[in-house]
């Protein structure tokens, strides 16, 4: 439970090579935005695992309902031709 | 028991012994956090920072060892001499303190060091130019993450402010040492080896002033108290702490894992 007296809460994104994604990789508690990045690159990347760090505040983070997943996720199941499966790609484009 | 080693204290190795130890009983210190620190990001934030210290330790000793010429290799040198062949400032000696001690003590010695790591980085002994290379990174962190700390903790809360300042009042008395050229420095600055002690006092000044002035400290009057560890004269704390930290080596001979 949390208490007015504790440090907020920040999600930590963590890109592990120049050139891919931040990815999500866990959460901290830490008083301002220096210190939560400071604490993310000593919690998350000591061993190698980065060379940058994203933190955001939990609660700026705006999630999509649970209650809501049916209504949201189902409907998609049976569209599969929203997969681009059915075209014929060029040998050069290889991995798409 | 191991027997403990013996050293010749040369000027070259002298000087590197003095930037050693003083990362090792400071790395020592640190580690002494671990598990206990007031948050758990902190926590895993000195353990690294103890580990980083640590391993600045290893090169130096290592090269100081070659340097002497004795055949003793960095292990011995940090867990077989007797506390009177320690060369470390007695800042980094004293105990564990509060969080408010540690930050304080860990901004002094980490800029101390930086500065000594940048002009190291030019040293005529390139095996030391290329320790302190890498080093200057790690220390640059610390002493940005401390400094940090130092502004929230003298701006924080009526406790955490006293404290800053119970710490400040304890430190102080020990920063003259931080710049006592004798002439083991004097050796390695006519050599290139690195900077005279004295050398960097000016640079030291300018930049804790500049923390103080943004935390609203006041620097304590300088007192004519000269503190002795580089000189191998320790407090009365070296000795429990050195039991502690050569009671496996001592007790296993050449243990390792």
């Amino acid at each position: 439970m949390s208490t007015n007296t504790e440090w907020p809460l920040w999600e930590v994104f963590v890109r592990s090579r120049a050139g891919l994604d931040h990815k999500h990789c866990g959460s901290l508690h830490a008083a301002d935005p220096q210190m939560a990045v400071q604490m993310a690159r000593d919690v998350y990347t000591r061993r190698q695992e980065g060379v940058s760090v994203w933190v955001v505040r939990s609660d700026q983070i705006v999630a999509s309902d649970p209650g809501d997943k049916a209504m949201y996720f189902d409907p998609a199941e049976d569209k599969v031709y929203r997969h681009p499966t059915f075209f014929k790609l060029p040998a050069e484009v290889d991995h798409m | 028991m191991t027997a403990s080693i013996q050293v010749q204290h040369r000027p070259e190795a002298e000087y590197l012994l003095r930037l050693g130890d003083t990362c090792l009983i400071l790395g020592q210190r640190l580690g002494e956090w671990c598990g206990h620190a007031p948050v758990l990001e902190e926590d895993i934030a000195l353990a690294n920072m103890a580990l980083d210290l640590i391993g600045q330790t290893r090169a130096l000793l290592t090269h100081a060892a070659m340097l002497q010429g004795q055949g003793f290799d960095e292990d011995q040198l940090a867990f077989l001499r007797d506390e009177r062949d320690y060369r470390n400032l007695t800042m980094v000696e004293l105990p564990r303190g509060d969080f408010a001690f540690t930050v304080l003590r860990n901004l002094f010695v980490s800029t101390w060091l930086r500065l000594h790591w940048e002009a190291l980085a030019e040293s005529a002994d390139t095996e030391l130019a290329g320790i302190a290379g890498k080093a200057v990174k790690e220390a640059r962190y610390h002493q940005q993450h401390v400094a940090d700390w130092v502004l929230r903790l003298a701006d924080g809360t009526d406790e955490s402010r006293r404290r800053t300042e119970a710490a400040l009042d304890e430190l102080w008395r020990y920063v003259p040492e931080l710049f006592a050229a004798d002439a083991v420095d004097a050796a390695a600055a006519a050599a290139r080896l690195g900077p005279a002690r004295d050398a960097l006092r000016e640079a030291w000044h300018a930049e804790i002033a500049s923390v103080f002035g943004d935390a609203g400290l006041q620097a304590p009057a300088e007192s004519a108290f000269r503190s002795t560890g580089t000189l191998g004269v320790h407090t009365e704390h070296m000795g429990r702490m050195l039991a502690e930290m050569q009671h496996l080596q001592r007790a296993y001979p050449g243990g390792a894992w």
